[in-house]
């Protein structure tokens, strides 16, 4: 690969990023009333200072300006202050942000240890029994909406059987090993809700993609010389039918945030998701612009990720 | 080996062949694309037993009124949170009210919603990609990276954002059942034409170079006339399966918004709303949690499963 297609992708995420900015500002810009001048419209201002605070934080001036401004404040990382937490936004959401990325990492990392394995044994006989037990069980697992399925593990294992705790906390008790545990026993229930949706949908792209692949004539060339089924399967087919699954998983992403916001707000996860909807029911425009900007970067560099990665696994992308 | 993986389970070679030597004996009556859809899709036992579990959900939610009569929010403290009874087959909530009737008027507005959205983004999709389809060069590029800047955008935190500051507006103009509905309907919509777009665009390009609509243009037909009455008829099935898929997407959409409390008000009991104000007493009455979360669960499963035996039935080209 070379640093030429690197450079190239590069290039392209910042279009996207700039037409999201965009969007986003849009639709601040035509909300009705000023957003972020809760100030400006206090009726305890008197008149005149008002004016003037509007025009000191150029409210008053063309849109284009406002969205320059706008975009060069958030490029040097001054997004503004929470109005409920008294905080800059930008400290508060990178105090949240490595629980939501560790929630998402470790259900990603769960969907693909269910996916690849279930898919892969799927393809290897189509229409079989195990086939369509798999395919009944990936339609009711993207089915099943996560909010639900979160209610359903809390109903079972916290309030019936009483093995899980409901609330995720950042300050789990214990040290040493049991630290570790009640760490880790408290982040199973929203690492399995996550986790299961996103692999539900992925068993069904590895099964697909393993079945183009095994059609192949590289697959019957090795077939013929004899090679046994399983290093047939494992060497020659899986190794290339999981190339597009990379992208698949990119792709997700923005789904998978979706479901990480519920996931965080059944269980009470301290990240970011739990932060966008508590802004939201407490009016908080600053750190809802800013959640909804970090969740827009992030969206874009997973698929910048996934670009390069592809070019990595597959060099006949990058020649293009 | 290639030659042995079908493209679909429903898709018997033996039983394809007898049919088309069937069908050039008989009358062509007999044998219309609708006829062989239909005979396809039957084939799909899951999609018939849910085509089935949908029409009664939909009997149940349109007449169920009629039948059921106890009123919505008939509030009575002598029956607080009690399990299923025969007078509350379903339960009572935390205020005395009868889950089932609120269930019922609530799945009015779900399916509404589902149904609507998947209109909005049906439509716009059509029309984005019929154009991108039919021009070349920069309006398709264009639209195109319109497209996927869209689908780059991070939907539930967008949708949250569109919502938290459109709605009390909205709401002013259309009172609050309307503004909310209209609002939810245009944004689940809105961001939901990519898939549309570019299904719509794949088949325009292949279809435009075909004999029969080069035929028509040679007759001078125009080509307002060349889309609507040769190309769109023959791009169809694939935006019907997108189509069914995305009120499955709309309907968990629209309940997750409510879940979160950001959806409809609390006197509009949509599924996601029942399940928002049942998640608090889930270890006392885990009943009223159940019944709304398996109605949404159920309507998304059958939807998801009917789109399944469209795709058999309406695109039979594609091979999964």
């Amino acid at each position: 690969m070379s640093s030429d297609f690197l450079l190239r992708r590069l290039l392209i995420a910042i279009p996207s990023l700039l037409g999201i900015s965009v969007v986003l500002f849009t639709v601040l810009a035509l909300a009705p009333g000023d957003p972020f001048g809760e100030l400006v419209t206090n009726p305890n201002v008197p008149a005149e200072v008002r004016l003037a605070l509007r025009a000191s934080l150029g409210l008053d001036d063309p849109i284009y300006l406002r969205y320059f401004r706008w975009l060069w404040a958030m490029l040097q990382g001054d997004w503004g202050f929470s109005f409920v937490s008294r905080m800059s936004v930008d400290r508060l959401i990178l105090q949240r942000l490595p629980t939501t990325v560790a929630v998402i990492g470790a259900s990603q990392i769960l969907a693909i240890m269910v996916a690849i394995p279930v898919g892969v044994l799927a393809a290897a006989k189509p229409y079989s029994m195990f086939d369509q037990i798999a395919n009944t069980f990936a339609f009711i697992g993207f089915s099943l909406p996560t909010f639900f399925t979160g209610l359903l593990l809390i109903l079972v294992f916290s309030v019936q059987l009483d093995w899980l705790p409901i609330v995720y906390s950042t300050e789990v008790g214990g040290s040493g090993l049991t630290y570790i545990w009640n760490a880790v026993r408290q982040a199973i229930m929203p690492v399995t809700v996550l986790g299961l949706f996103q692999g539900a949908s992925l068993v069904r792209y590895v099964r697909s993609s393993v079945l183009e692949v095994i059609k192949l004539d590289f697959v019957t060339t090795a077939r013929s010389k004899g090679i046994g089924e399983r290093k047939v399967l494992v060497l020659h087919v899986v190794r290339n039918a999981l190339i597009p699954v990379v992208t698949l998983v990119a792709l997700q992403m923005p789904i998978v945030f979706g479901g990480a916001i519920v996931t965080e707000q059944i269980f009470r996860v301290p990240g970011i998701g739990s932060l966008l909807i508590s802004a939201m029911l407490a009016n908080d425009t600053p750190v809802i612009m800013g959640v909804t900007f970090v969740f827009s970067c992030l969206v874009v560099l997973f698929n910048l990720l996934a670009d390069i990665l592809y070019g990595w696994l597959d060099p006949r992308i990058a020649l293009r | 080996m290639a030659g042995s993986t079908l493209a679909s389970p429903s898709v018997d070679p033996a039983a394809a062949d007898e049919a088309a030597r069937a069908g050039a004996v008989r009358p062509a009556a007999a044998f219309s694309p609708a006829r062989d859809a239909w005979r396809r899709f039957r084939r799909h036992r899951l999609a018939v037993v849910s085509l089935g579990v949908l029409s009664i959900i939909a009997f149940a939610v349109v007449f169920g009124p009629f039948i059921w009569r106890l009123a919505i929010n008939d509030i009575d403290f002598a029956a607080q949170l009690k399990p299923p009874s025969l007078a509350h087959p379903f339960g009572t909530d935390d205020l005395g009210q009868d889950i089932l009737a609120r269930l019922i008027s609530g799945g009015r507005i779900s399916l509404a919603v589902g149904l609507a959205a998947m209109v909005v983004a049906v439509l716009v999709g059509v029309l984005v990609g019929a154009t991108a389809g039919m021009s070349r060069g920069h309006i398709d590029a264009g639209l195109m990276w319109l497209a996927d800047l869209f689908l780059s955008l991070p939907q539930l935190p967008l949708l949250l954002l569109v919502i938290y500051l459109f709605r009390d507006s909205l709401k002013s103009i259309f009172g609050p059942e309307g503004g909310v509905f209209i609002l939810i309907v245009a944004v689940i919509g809105g961001l939901r034409w990519m898939p549309v777009a570019r299904l719509v665009r794949a088949q325009f390009l292949s279809l435009r170079e075909k004999e029969f609509v080069e035929a028509a243009r040679a007759l001078g037909a125009s080509r307002l006339r060349l889309v609507v009455h040769h190309i769109l008829p023959n791009a169809l099935g694939p935006v019907i399966v997108a189509g069914t898929i995305d009120v499955a997407n709309a309907i968990i959409a629209e309940s997750t918004l409510s879940f979160l409390g950001l959806g409809f008000p609390p006197d509009i009991p949509t599924w996601g709303r029942v399940l928002f104000d049942a998640k608090d007493y889930l270890d006392v009455a885990p009943y009223w949690a159940l019944f709304p979360g398996s109605a949404i669960f159920l309507a998304v499963l059958s939807i998801n499963f009917i789109g399944d035996g469209l795709r058999d039935a309406l695109d039979p080209r594609r091979v999964m």
